[in-house]
């Protein structure tokens, strides 16, 4: 298949991102300054995400049979970019200070961009593969990163390598799964389960198709830390660096899920109840014990961490009813839910970064003790971020927990709904349990500790993101019509 | 427009309050007192309009179109009752705040502010998610104040508080997405305003489910027997202010959820519902009045005691004819006064003395005389004295029930005589017998200054105009009452006959 030049133009982000990655290598080569690098990337990403911000109208457009560049995969390369973005230039603030090569972060994190955006738009199992893998080899350099350093963050080599053998094991799942789907259906591209275009073996049953269709979930229920297979994420979430830790849990998974979402959509696999019931168990599971396991953790990042097993749970719900229902409403619940998702904890590891650096990582929440009195501004958007993730009204996590709620209401699931209201409130007391710690008096012991650098970059950010968990939180109506707009091409 | 504004004006005003801290710290309470009373005024602009037609005032712009989800303000003779008890509470809370609240003042007053905000907007709203909306925002600065201002086990108070209505909130919020699903199957648009609603006919056990939802969440609120266990810790913990705002105006909006949302959206559900919901009324009244009795720390008593007079609002909502609920909104007045005032009184014994501990305290006439008489007054208020609104609300409430359930009503009445053992008992306890002061420091002891006696004044003069004119007030809500009841028996009588 040749390539034409508009279809070149309809990568445009894809290409500024891969070349703004080159740029910064190169530059790292002739010239190592950490400012300029962080400039570059910086700069490289902000032109991707508005050049995919202005081509979302009336892009439609399969290029090659790899990728899918249509407004919906277009809306989440802009929510990539201008999280990787964002990312960035906590990043800055937060390795400043580091006794080691600093530069080459950035790299790592401008071609885990490149794997996110090709997962967006994939719908191919090649392209699927080819994007995850980008991503997660990336994504073990980032969490290794202040390897050398010797007061970083606690245990990077532990936590990468264990995220390196574990992610592996999923990826070698994942492509089980999807050798058994070929035999199958004798294409590599997303088509449907239950009625493949061309079935080739006469010999495999249904039950191949639905242990395909496991291996392919439980691979991917690993990379999304839902339960059972979230082993690996507290530690993990735990390791790495901030800036690390916040690109895996946004970018990481934002771009996992929106494949779980076009493959489920595309290959129909609800249909075979059994996969219902593991997904069913899955989401429950993964509600319960996040949220229960999230009570016991005195570490800022070992309780977002299991958080965010447990908000998985809740996307999850809505991928389920994706099945039952007529309409599009649990794709624009899952849309805005993974939208609302990014802004909280983004957020939420943004402020942490902000107060912390290389050096002195502030991840136990008695480290926030007083924080309100201390820095009201910092503590008021983690408030905002906190309450959010709680799904509390005036935020935006509240009106993305209406979205999963009508989607659950819609399709009668209420027995998972059910769990979901008591996760949500479980989850409750964690979440005012570091609100309560800011709350509390200054500490002259705490406030003495407090190293970090202050950049304007960060500071911008934070308020940006605080802006926008208000914003849609109050006044949501032309996000959801966007999203209405975009859920149609799924 | 005016009830925009009327909500707007908080919201300003508490962001005013907060950064008016920064020039000086004395100027968040007199910026909180000049919006409530502003506030106030506006409220009486909506008594002059037209008193014929059932709604006084009505507001709809859309929101989230999307879902169909508007932003529907109104206001009858029922929700500017409630507005102007919210008001004038407010006011009193800032008063009771005015000399105990001297550590961060700014955010202090905007949290008062934001919680009466948030309490207008549930009033007002007749959209199913503005309410909700207004439902859960005036949870976080409540919990902020118990959190922050609050007593020695702060924390646990305010996160049960939290998570008892938080969770309840969200059975409602599933019970409202049903409901408004149910809307979608029978006209085939999207729809979370009151009237549509109204129109939508569920029925059998889906009704049942979806009623109970909002049962649940409006019952906590109340609070009633068995979710009722989350007040008794809040009310200790929280300090005077809080304690006025929650017993005077949270409370009342689950009242207000009941008799707006839950009886008429689901008539018949409610109708075979109320023998249950009557006995959950009866059961509140009997087991908290004797609870209370067993108390020794003096605002947990008057926390148990608010549920027991709790429990004649819910007898009352479930009687559902009209003495009974002109009873249930007389009753939600006259307690928000009373209770407000006793917790004010237990305030600032604490506040004096610091301790809540009624085994330590006895014979305070004679060294504090005004407030002990204020005390004498409004424990005889609650206990029901002919005379005083109490009385008024509680005497209609069973009237109105003995039509409905004779027996339930019967064991209610007890209640009354339950109520003047634990109100004199404490009276006898407190402010009778000898002086001692062995357990606490009594240098700060003194009596009720001239702020104190403004305050306590102008709810005794509101509690008395409610006992001696309770007219003026029946009127008010009369119109809206019957609008109400007319609906839902319409619906019911079809029921019926079908």
């Amino acid at each position: 298949m040749t390539m034409t030049f508009a279809d070149l133009l309809s990568l445009a982000p894809l290409l500024i991102v891969t070349a703004t990655a080159v740029v910064a290598m190169l530059l790292v080569g002739i010239l190592r300054n950490y400012a300029a690098t962080a400039m570059v990337s910086i700069a490289g990403l902000f032109i991707a995400t508005i050049a995919a911000a202005m081509m979302i109208e009336g892009t439609n457009q399969q290029i090659t049979p790899l990728l899918i560049i249509d407004q919906y995969s277009l809306f989440f390369t802009v929510v990539v970019c201008a999280a990787a973005m964002f990312i960035a230039i906590f990043s800055y603030s937060y390795f400043l200070n580091l006794d080691d090569d600093r530069e080459e972060f950035y790299l790592l994190l401008v071609v885990a961009t490149i794997g996110a955006i090709v997962m967006v738009s994939s719908n191919h199992f090649v392209s699927t593969i080819l994007g995850l893998e980008t991503l997660s080899m990336a994504l073990y350099g980032m969490v290794a990163y202040p390897l050398h350093s010797k007061e970083s963050a606690k245990y990077p080599l532990e936590a990468s390598v264990k995220y390196l053998v574990l992610s592996a094991v999923a990826s070698g799942l994942i492509l089980f799964g999807m050798a058994l789907i070929y035999a199958q259906t004798g294409t590599m591209a997303f088509t449907s389960v239950t009625n493949p275009v061309a079935p080739s073996t006469e010999g495999l049953s249904d039950n191949y198709t639905i242990i395909a269709l496991l291996l392919i979930s439980a691979g991917m229920a690993f990379k999304l830390s839902l339960a059972p297979f979230h082993i690996w994420t507290p530690d993990v979430y735990e390791g790495a660096p901030l800036p690390a830790t916040a690109f895996l849990a946004t970018i990481g998974k934002t771009g996992m899920f929106v494949v779980l979402l076009r493959y489920v959509e595309i290959s129909n696999a609800l249909e075979f109840s059994s996969v219902v019931t593991v997904f069913s168990f899955i989401a429950i599971l993964s509600i319960l014990a996040g949220n229960l396991l999230a009570l016991l953790q005195d570490n800022l990042k070992r309780i977002l961490a299991y958080s965010s097993v447990a908000h998985m749970g809740y996307l999850l719900i809505a991928i389920i009813a994706s099945y039952f229902a007529v309409g599009t409403i649990s794709i624009e619940a899952v849309t805005f839910y993974l939208l609302a998702y990014v802004i909280m904890s983004l957020g939420a590891f943004g402020v942490a970064s902000v107060a912390s650096s290389s050096e002195n990582e502030l991840d136990s929440i008695n480290d926030y003790k007083g924080l309100f009195w201390r820095n009201p501004w910092i503590a008021a958007v983690f408030t905002g971020m906190l309450l959010s993730l709680a799904g509390i009204p005036l935020t935006v996590g509240f009106i993305g927990k209406f979205y999963i709620f009508l989607a659950g209401v819609e399709s009668s699931l209420f027995a998972l709904l059910i769990v979901l209201v008591l996760g949500s409130g479980i989850g409750l007391y964690y979440y005012l349990r570091i609100v309560y710690r800011m709350l509390l008096p200054v500490d002259d012991a705490v406030s003495a500790s407090n190293t970090s650098t202050h950049i304007f970059g960060s500071y911008a950010v934070l308020a940006i993101l605080f802006l926008l968990l208000i914003v849609l939180g109050v006044y949501p109506a032309p996000i959801m019509t966007i999203i209405e707009t975009i859920s149609a091409f799924i | 427009m005016i009830l925009v504004i009327l909500i707007a004006v908080l919201f300003v005003g508490g962001l005013l309050a907060w950064a008016s801290e920064r020039i000086n710290p004395e100027y968040p309470r007199i910026i909180s007192l000049l919006i409530v009373l502003l506030d106030i005024v506006l409220m009486f602009s909506l008594l002059g309009g037209d008193s014929s037609a059932t709604w006084l005032v009505d507001l709809q712009a859309d929101w989230l179109p999307r879902f169909g989800i508007s932003f529907h303000l109104a206001a009858d003779g029922l929700t500017v009752l409630l507005l102007l008890l919210t008001g004038f509470l407010g006011v009193i809370a800032i008063g009771s705040a005015w000399g105990e609240i001297t550590e961060r003042t700014g955010f202090f007053y905007f949290n008062l502010l934001w919680t009466l905000a948030g309490v207008l907007g549930v009033f007002t709203a007749l959209d199913l998610f503005l309410f909700f909306f207004f439902w859960e925002v005036m949870l976080i600065p409540m919990y902020f104040i118990i959190a922050i201002w609050g007593h020695e086990n702060k924390n646990y108070a305010a996160m049960k508080f939290f998570i008892f209505t938080q969770v309840t909130g969200m059975l409602m919020l599933v019970s409202i997405l049903m409901l408004a699903y149910s809307h979608y199957g029978q006209f085939g648009v999207f729809s979370f305003d009151y009237f549509d609603l109204l129109k939508v006919n569920t029925s059998g056990p889906l009704e049942m489910v979806i009623m109970l939802g909002f049962f649940i969440a409006f019952t906590t609120k109340l609070p009633s027997f068995p979710f009722h266990s989350w007040l008794p810790d809040a009310h200790s913990q929280a300090p005077t202010a809080g304690s006025v705002i929650l017993a005077g105006v949270l409370l009342k909006t689950g009242a207000y959820g009941l008799i707006r949302f839950a009886v008429p959206l689901f008539p018949e559900a409610s109708m075979q519902f109320a023998p249950i919901a009557m006995t959950l009324g009866a059961i509140s009244i009997l087991y908290c009045a004797k609870v209370a009795f067993a108390q020794t720390d003096i605002k947990r008593l008057i926390a148990y005691t608010s549920v027991s007079h709790m429990g004649f609002v819910l007898l009352g909502i479930y009687a559902w004819n009209e003495e009974a609920l002109q009873g249930a909104v007389m009753t939600m007045l006259a307690h928000g006064l009373s209770a407000a005032a006793l917790f004010m009184l237990a305030g600032g014994l604490q506040h004096r003395i610091h301790t809540r501990d009624m085994s330590d305290m006895s014979g305070f006439w004679a060294k504090v005389p005004k407030m002990s008489a204020v005390a004498l007054f409004f424990s005889v208020a609650a206990l029901g004295m002919p005379g005083l609104g109490n009385f008024i609300g509680e005497f209609l409430v069973l009237l109105g029930a003995f039509k409905a359930n004779i027996t339930i009503t019967v064991i209610s009445s007890f209640g009354l005589i339950f109520a003047s053992v634990y109100s004199l008992w404490v009276i006898q306890k407190v402010f009778h017998g000898e002086y001692r002061n062995i357990d606490f420091d009594d240098s700060h002891l003194y009596d009720l200054n001239r702020r104190e006696l403004i305050y306590f004044g102008l709810m005794m003069v509101g509690l008395i105009w409610m006992g001696m004119y309770p007219q003026s007030f029946l009127d008010l809500s009369q119109g809206a009452l019957e609008g109400i009841l007319a609906s839902s028996q319409i619906v019911a009588t079809a029921a019926v006959t079908k």
